[in-house]
């Protein structure tokens, strides 16, 4: 893949002219996917999948063209001419755009995340024998991505991840279930019998029978999962340089009103901890980290070129959505958490959250999987699905109490298009007159 | 890549296929083209032209598949030995057993209908256009972001097979949008004309979606929403635009209504249903004049097609009649798992992954009142319009959708405009509580072009008939002070 991208690199430095400059990013992946139910296979396969965007520059002009890669072929080279030319046939219909911005200053970088894993075979078998009567649900992904980027400056940075990630979660009937994850860069079944048996501990729960919830006001323990999709609506938005120019940011009140959040909330972009490539598809080398929100007072934006060059601004993102954010951790023990929750709700996950009204901030969203009722510290039942609707300025905000001291660190599994490299590092959080209404 | 190459690649397929049970290929070759102007400036125009084939293999009861964009010799005999890689495997854990399923013995062609095309538009005439749209969006310096875009995809498609069957299919989709976006002080309110005004067809379907005829009206609606009331909380009655029937359609009777979930397929992810195979012929989903029927047949509507990614052949069926549930959204394999009839709905986004059952075209069958009857028929409530908020659970049953735009209904008549409309309701009992449906004339072909679901996961169009819709007894309410 390295030495057909650089291949590729040469060809296009060869074609263009003198007043030409090229940027060239490169996405592919090589992944097995298995979808399970009824811990049986619903639907098993393989993506190759290489795609190659080429932006042609002339002066403040520029067009892009994304185009499909067979691979070490002929054939290759043959598109890539073809959509330069394509490319070159649009430009002088194209105005000059103000807000072209991207890296003259040549930066290599070649980063490789390499594992140790069996053929997905053997994971397989390994998953499937282990949860053995269990009703596992889920999806199995596993291989490489790659992606890299080079211009006609001669700059070249290089990305390879490697890794599997098996999302999934047992169920007992209906909605009941217990959700859990796997992933990593080495595979260990010892680790995945362990999720398992953790899984049955708390559907053992779920038989009980289920405590019905009213509407009203609760406190309630948020897991790292829960919590992680009310940091997910807020990176909806809430952090790009652009939202908040344009005053579309759900935390606008923060920047306008000096409405702020729980002095333990700081909140950090930060690519060290995450898996993303260390470049921009402009050339541009991230930070190391973006503090977002420093104990609880809004801070920095996430600016992506084009806004950097819009706002006159520092390029500190790829794109001005956070892709590796860190919640830092807090004070409350893991072995605390129910004796400090007492009685209220301890909710493992949440689930297609929304905005109710943006400008406060307010979300709504639904519990899922396993959620608890606690009594003086005892798990006592699980509870039915309830909608929640509350404020970040208050969840986050005088109803935070605390934060755990642990943080899990969560691959996310999403595959629209290819695999995600995204990820989120968080804590759990306790928080009082949590707004439950439907 | 014409339609010549693509059989230029069936023929690869056909000689590399290795000896086994059952076999399909899906060859596909996508392109795009977006252009969007943002405050009066030309944003990136990108070109997409992507290609690549789906291999599915069956080995004694298994399946496997593999997809690759290599369409090389080399590229597709590497695909074949993956998926009988994977179909091997499959064969001693499979879900079901895919020796059961029917052979697509059959071949046909769809195509969508296309007056003006796409291609014949040069990219000046049509960034000109947006360029005039951006002008007129930025009326008052209380419009702080606004923006016009096209785009438009074109999807061919040859399915074949070990039977010899040859479907091969072409669509044309066409995608304005145009948002405006009203700032004061903190509060920001935005109108735009959404992704739900999306149709197949060429550029003549943008007079019918609103593009660009609704460009200064929603710059104007932005800014009375900075300065309107929240909408009244309280239990109202609701009249629902097409716009906003779309969501309402799409969420709480697509979704639960999708056999795969039905059958726990989703449950990981999308999630699962509160419909069981045992509601079907008999459930009251819905007052009597709720009709829903599966109908890929309406040309211009975004998720029409001939064949479904299996090559079933699609056909207007009911999904609802008269309230009563009649049959589930389910494509062959979910058909011969739950034995249940279904419709043609086996659909994967791309050639990267798999069909799985969605909803494709989902339609509320037009009833018989005007827009002005409806609103007529109302004593005390909200007309909301163009969906913003979407929330569901995972059994598709507690709802709480938002829009954009509220007028309260006094006594018969629109009266002043609201903002942060929200209504709540479970889908169980919100559909009985249909009382009157737009006829004909009021009904608009509309859809949404980015439904997600599926493990691994998939973004793929669909579309919906809706009538303005009247509800009674919703609980509705507005934003927080």
């Amino acid at each position: 893949m390295k030495h057909s991208f650089t291949q590729l690199v040469d060809f296009l430095k060869q074609k263009i002219t003198t007043n030409e400059q090229f940027l060239l990013n490169l996405s592919a992946e090589e992944s097995d996917f298995v979808r399970l139910n009824h811990n049986k296979i619903r639907q098993a396969g393989h993506v190759k999948q290489i795609h190659l965007s080429l932006k042609l520059i002339q002066g403040e002009k520029h067009a892009t063209g994304n185009i499909s890669l067979m691979g070490e072929s002929e054939e290759d080279f043959v598109r890539i001419h073809r959509l330069l030319n394509h490319l070159r046939s649009q430009l002088p219909f194209l105005p000059d755009d103000p807000y072209l911005n991207f890296s003259t200053e040549i930066n290599q970088t070649e980063t490789e995340h390499s594992s140790h894993l069996p053929e997905s075979q053997q994971m397989i078998d390994d998953i499937i024998h282990t949860a053995d009567t269990l009703d596992l649900v889920g999806i199995f992904a596993s291989g490489t991505q790659y992606q890299a980027f080079a211009n006609s400056f001669g700059q070249y940075n290089w990305y390879m991840n490697n890794n599997f990630n098996f999302d999934f979660s047992c169920y007992l009937e209906k909605d009941k279930a217990v959700k859990s994850g796997y992933a990593g860069y080495q595979w260990d079944k010892a680790s995945f019998v362990q999720r398992i048996k953790n899984a049955k501990q708390q559907l053992d729960i779920l038989k009980i029978p289920e405590k019905i919830i009213q509407p009203g006001q609760y406190r309630v323990y948020l897991a790292p999962s829960a919590l992680a999709e009310i940091l997910s609506m807020m990176a909806w938005g809430g952090f790009g340089l652009k939202s908040h120019k344009t005053a579309q940011t759900p935390l606008l009140k923060m920047t306008k009103e000096n409405r702020h959040l729980s002095s333990l909330v700081t909140l950090s972009e930060n690519y060290t901890m995450g898996l993303t490539p260390p470049f921009t598809r402009q050339g541009f080398i991230k930070p190391k980290q973006v503090t977002l929100i420093k104990q609880g007072k809004y801070q920095d934006c996430l600016t992506s070129p084009r806004s950097a060059k819009e706002y006159d601004q520092i390029v500190n993102a790829d794109s001005e959505m956070p892709s590796s954010l860190e919640l830092q951790k807090g004070q409350l023990k893991q072995d605390d958490i129910l004796q400090t929750l007492e009685t209220g709700l301890y909710i493992n996950n949440l689930w297609y959250c929304n905005y109710s009204d943006r400008n406060e901030a307010r979300i709504t969203g639904m519990t899922r999987f396993a959620c608890f009722w606690v009594e003086n510290g005892e798990i006592k039942a699980p509870i039915s699905v309830m909608r929640f609707d509350d404020s970040i300025y208050s969840m986050l905000g005088n109803n935070l109490l605390a934060l755990t001291q642990q943080q899990d660190f969560i691959l996310d599994p999403d595959t629209y298009s290819q695999r995600s490299t995204a990820s989120i590092k968080l804590p759990g959080a306790l928080i009082e007159n949590f707004t439950l209404t439907l | 890549m014409n339609t010549e190459d693509l059989f230029k690649v069936a023929h690869i397929v056909k000689q590399q296929v290795p000896s086994v049970d059952a076999w399909q290929a899906r060859i596909i070759h996508i392109e795009e083209e977006s252009r969007s102007v943002r405050q009066d400036i030309l944003q990136p125009v990108t070109t997409e032209d992507d290609m690549g084939i789906m291999i599915t293999l069956g080995i004694g009861g298994g399946m496997g598949y593999a997809a690759t964009s290599d369409l090389s010799l080399t590229g597709i005999s590497s695909a074949m030995k993956q998926a009988k890689y994977w179909a091997e495997i499959c064969q001693h854990k499979k879900l079901f057993d895919a020796r059961s399923l029917p052979l697509m013995q059959h071949s046909g062609q769809y195509q969508t209908n296309t007056i003006q095309n796409w291609k014949d538009r040069s990219i000046s005439d049509s960034i000109e256009q947006l360029y005039q749209i951006s002008k007129q969006l930025k009326i008052s310096d209380l419009i702080v972001d606004w923006s016009a875009a096209l785009g438009w995809k074109r999807t061919k498609s040859l399915i074949i097979n070990q039977a010899g069957s040859e479907i091969l299919q072409q669509r044309e989709q066409i995608l304005p949008h145009i948002s405006a976006t009203a700032n004061k002080g903190a509060e920001t309110q935005s109108r735009c004309l959404g992704h739900e005004m999306s149709g197949q067809g060429g550029l003549e379907q943008l007079q019918r979606l609103g593009f660009p005829d609704k460009a200064k009206s929603l710059a104007n609606e932005a800014i009375v929403l900075l300065d309107a009331d929240n909408c009244p909380n309280g239990t109202l009655d609701l009249l629902l635009s097409p716009g906003q029937m779309v969501l309402q359609i799409h969420e709480s009777i697509g979704h639960p209504l999708e056999l795969d979930r039905i059958l726990g397929d989703e449950r990981n992810y999308a999630g699962t249903s509160f419909v069981t195979e045992e509601m079907f012929g008999q459930y009251e989903y819905g007052s009597p004049l709720l009709n829903i029927t599966f109908d890929p047949t309406h040309n211009e509507q975004l998720a029409s097609y001939g064949y479904d990614d299996d090559g079933q052949l699609a056909e207007k069926q009911f999904i609802i009649k008269e309230g009563i549930l009649q049959r589930p959204l389910g494509g062959q394999t979910s058909q011969l798992r739950a034995n249940l009839s279904g419709v043609a709905n086996a659909r994967a986004c791309h050639w990267n992954r798999p069909a799985i059952d969605r909803m494709a075209n989902l339609n509320l069958e037009a009833g018989t009142s005007s827009f002005e009857e409806l609103v007529s028929s109302i004593e005390n409530g909200v007309l909301m319009d163009t969906n913003k908020s979407w929330s569901i659970d995972d059994s598709r049953n507690k709802f709480q959708f938002g829009c954009e735009m509220g007028y309260l209904i006094k006594n018969g008549e629109l009266s002043k405009v609201v903002k942060n409309p929200n209504y709540r309701g479970i889908s169980a009992n919100f559909w009985r509580n249909l009382k009157g449906v737009g006829h004909q004339k009021a009904t608009q072909y509309l859809g949404t072009p980015n439904c997600g679901k599926g493990e691994p996961n998939q973004l793929i169009e669909v579309g919906h008939a809706a009538p303005p819709c009247h509800f009674s007894n919703v609980e509705v309410f507005g934003g927080a002070k």
